[in-house]
């Protein structure tokens, strides 16, 4: 199956990557030469801030940070009054199996200036931050470069190219903390507090930064303001799906022979991603599940491969399209070691704040390490699942629920795999604990498996794979 | 007051001493309060704390950027960027770096410690010269990032447990080995993040490589470093109309 579909030709569809091979796109310079800010000078001269704002909720633009919010509704949220408005650019990427902001902020950091300065020009905003991930360093040295040139070329600052508009816009680095990428902690870290995400309502729209009307949109969305601005809405929608219009850049990653960073129009098909472009598993191996929208979304299985990439087709399929981070898991992966690095992760981040989700990460994590070590019974497996209903919705911000959806599909989805690992770790614990620790396991060939044609009998494949080996890298070109 | 609370006390009316049992024991703090000077953390006198000029003109550039009181904004705003300030400058965050710090932006050390203990690549204790960040996360650990850190705590005689949760300094103190949550270059999986550059993907022979780099002085693995790397989907040029006909920027 994996290796006809491997040689289809699938070809990317670049607006925002388009160019960006060249080095030359990260400078002021080079992203001039290939037509930028061109839109910036006609916005500001020639254009209603109004039609701006119509333009991109027209467009049907999506965050592209993971909830897939309306941008061009969040702008038109912001009240019209005089007083301060901040816009905070999220480039707090941190979802694991996310990597596209890096991509663009590193390849072609002015298209994402140029984009906040036309959305704050028509929001009327004056104070905008860039909140880039402190393990982003590379980046933020780059942002910071950019910012520095577009400055001198007077695209920031006082009254921008004689316009009468003044906006001052700051890099601020992270560092190191998964719920910044929350936009209400994102808020409190750029306040300079501890990042702890706020109760909503008040929504950042009314009340955010510095209790002021706050603009909080991820990287890629920003990237796509000039574009649409310079094209229009109906341009826009051209590519993509009815619900789900432009491209996307999406990451792929895991086990696949070409983990990347591919622009795609939204509503190409799964296998043409993870096939086509990806490159599809590593040889000998097969798909067996996948993330289809970071580690915060239900796994999704071979038999859901043909379906549309779009936020809607996702939705449908029980899951999510989130940052649209695509973590592909084969044979060698073993499902309940995969939860449980999942739960790991989360339970590692989860700021503390809201019960269900500190002691709920917390336990999951520690269920999931019985089971792996064979100390669970079945109905554990119950329980785990019990107590993601119980985080999900019950917190401040996502974070827990982001856990539990995950872990709850791979819970329902390979319940037998799940088992098995109880099983087979249970029997391997008991013969060694007869036998004492130097035995190799009484269970060795103990049903009669025949080696296979490789040398290895299938029981011995099982057991590797069950025990979460990592496959050898396929080391990418 | 006797021991056994009488049917018609009133708290309203009670004097701070009727709170008290006999015999024990009396915090003011329970009683009578605490007086606003009894707060242990003060902020940092500007004539008594020595900061040195050059970080006091770092510090107050970077509160400069924020929007001042006036616009609604805090000086705390840079309490992230100065923490970093100090952490490149000492090291880590050392206690006395913080209480520079505290003097200039004109709040308390024990404000800043709570910022720096919450961010992961915030340091509260010594950090070594270089630093190296394994990523294990699902993706990493999917292509061998379990067995990379395994490498680098056997070349490094850093200890395993430890690396895995949090860090743990290299037998010479030189180096901090630790395994890291997603550092966003699942691409690169396995990878490392190693002075706040990325590389990837990493052989485990790699590791060796990178302590021997890093103890020498040198470079480290120039071909695998992320800046060096292309695009996964190689050069291609659209020929979609809609692409190449379009306006503004990217043309």
């Amino acid at each position: 199956m994996s290796e006809s579909n491997g040689t289809s030709k699938v070809t990317e569809t670049r607006v925002l990557l388009r160019h960006a091979e060249d080095p030359k796109m990260a400078t002021l310079a080079g992203y001039e030469s290939y037509g930028g800010y061109q839109v910036l000078k006609k916005a500001l001269k020639e254009i209603d801030p109004e039609w701006i704002v119509n333009e991109l909720e027209e467009s049907g633009l999506r965050g592209r940070g993971g909830a897939g919010f309306s941008m061009g509704k969040k702008v038109s949220f912001l009240p019209r009054t005089e007083e301060a408005k901040y816009l905070c650019c999220n480039a707090d990427e941190s979802e694991p199996g996310a990597f596209k902001d890096r991509e663009l902020m590193q390849r072609n950091p002015h298209q994402l200036i140029e984009g906040i300065i036309i959305s704050s020009f028509a929001a009327g905003i004056e104070h905008a931050f860039i909140f880039i991930r402190g393990e982003y360093d590379d980046q933020a040295d780059i942002l910071d470069r950019a910012v520095e040139e577009a400055y001198g070329a007077g695209y920031l600052g006082k009254n921008i190219l004689g316009s009468g508009f003044d906006l001052e816009l700051v890099v601020h680095r992270g560092a190191g903390a998964y719920i910044c990428g929350e936009e209400t902690a994102l808020l409190d870290a750029l306040e300079g507090k501890r990042g702890n995400p706020r109760l909503k309502p008040p929504f950042p729209a009314v009340q955010g930064l510095y209790g002021g009307p706050t603009l909080i949109n991820n990287v890629e969305t920003l990237s796509n303001v000039s574009h649409i601005v310079a094209n229009g809405a109906d341009w826009f929608k051209s590519f993509g799906t009815e619900q789900s219009p432009g491209t996307k850049v999406v990451s792929v990653s895991g086990c696949v022979k070409r983990p990347g960073n591919y622009e795609v129009e939204l509503g190409v098909s799964l296998r043409d991603l993870i096939y086509g472009l990806a490159g599809g598993p590593l040889d000998g191996r097969e798909i067996t599940a996948f993330y289809p929208g970071g580690s915060s979304s239900p796994v999704l299985t071979p038999a859901e491969m043909d379906l549309p990439y779009s936020f809607e087709a996702m939705a449908e399929a029980g899951s999510m399209l989130g940052s649209g981070s695509i973590i592909v898991a084969d044979d060698s992966v073993s499902i309940p070691h995969m939860a449980l690095r999942t739960a790991k992760f989360y339970r590692h981040e989860s700021c503390g704040k809201c019960t269900p989700c500190r002691e709920g990460t917390n336990w999951t994590e520690k269920m999931l390490q019985r089971v792996v070590r064979g100390e669970a019974t079945p109905m554990d497996l119950d329980i785990i699942s019990s107590v993601q209903d119980n985080i999900m919705g019950h917190c401040l911000c996502v974070l827990g629920d982001a856990m539990a959806m995950p872990v709850s599909s791979m819970v329902t989805k390979f319940r037998d795999e799940f088992e098995e690992v109880i099983a087979s770790e249970a029997a391997k614990a008991w013969n060694t604990a007869l036998d004492g620790p130097d035995s190799p396991g009484r269970d060795e060939n103990a049903n009669g498996d025949e080696p296979g044609p490789g040398g290895t009998s299938p029981e011995e494949i099982r057991r590797e794979r069950l025990a979460g080996r990592a496959i050898p890298s396929g080391g990418a070109s | 007051m006797s021991p056994v609370m009488p049917s018609d006390f009133d708290p309203r009316n009670a004097e701070p001493e009727d709170f008290v049992s006999p015999g024990l024991p009396v915090d003011e703090a329970n009683t009578t309060g605490r007086f606003p000077d009894a707060d242990p953390e003060q902020i940092p006198d500007p004539a008594v704390v020595e900061v040195p000029a050059d970080l006091r003109e770092q510090i107050q550039a970077i509160v400069d950027k924020y929007p001042d009181r006036d616009h609604k904004g805090s000086p705390k705003s840079a309490a992230i960027p100065v923490l970093w300030i100090i952490q490149r400058r000492y090291g880590w965050c050392t206690p006395e770096g913080i209480v520079q710090a505290a003097c200039v932006m004109q709040v308390t050390p024990a404000y800043l410690e709570s910022v720096a203990s919450f961010y992961d690549l915030l340091r509260t204790s010594p950090q070594g010269e270089h630093q190296v960040l394994v990523c294990t996360n699902i993706a990493c650990w999917m292509r061998g990032g379990d067995e990379l850190l395994d490498s680098f705590c056997e070349k490094t005689g850093a200890d395993r447990e430890a690396a895995g949760h949090g860090g743990a300094l290299s037998e010479d103190g030189n180096i901090l080995v630790s395994g890291f949550e997603c550092l966003g270059a699942c691409d690169l999986a396995p990878m490392a993040s190693v002075d706040e550059r990325y590389f990837g993907p990493l052989e485990n022979a790699d590791a060796g490589t990178i302590v021997d780099q890093l103890e020498a002085g040198e470079e480290v693995l120039p071909g695998k470093a992320l800046e060096k790397r292309g695009l996964a989907g190689g050069v291609a040029e659209s020929t979609d109309p809609r692409v190449t006909e379009g306006q503004g920027p990217n043309q």
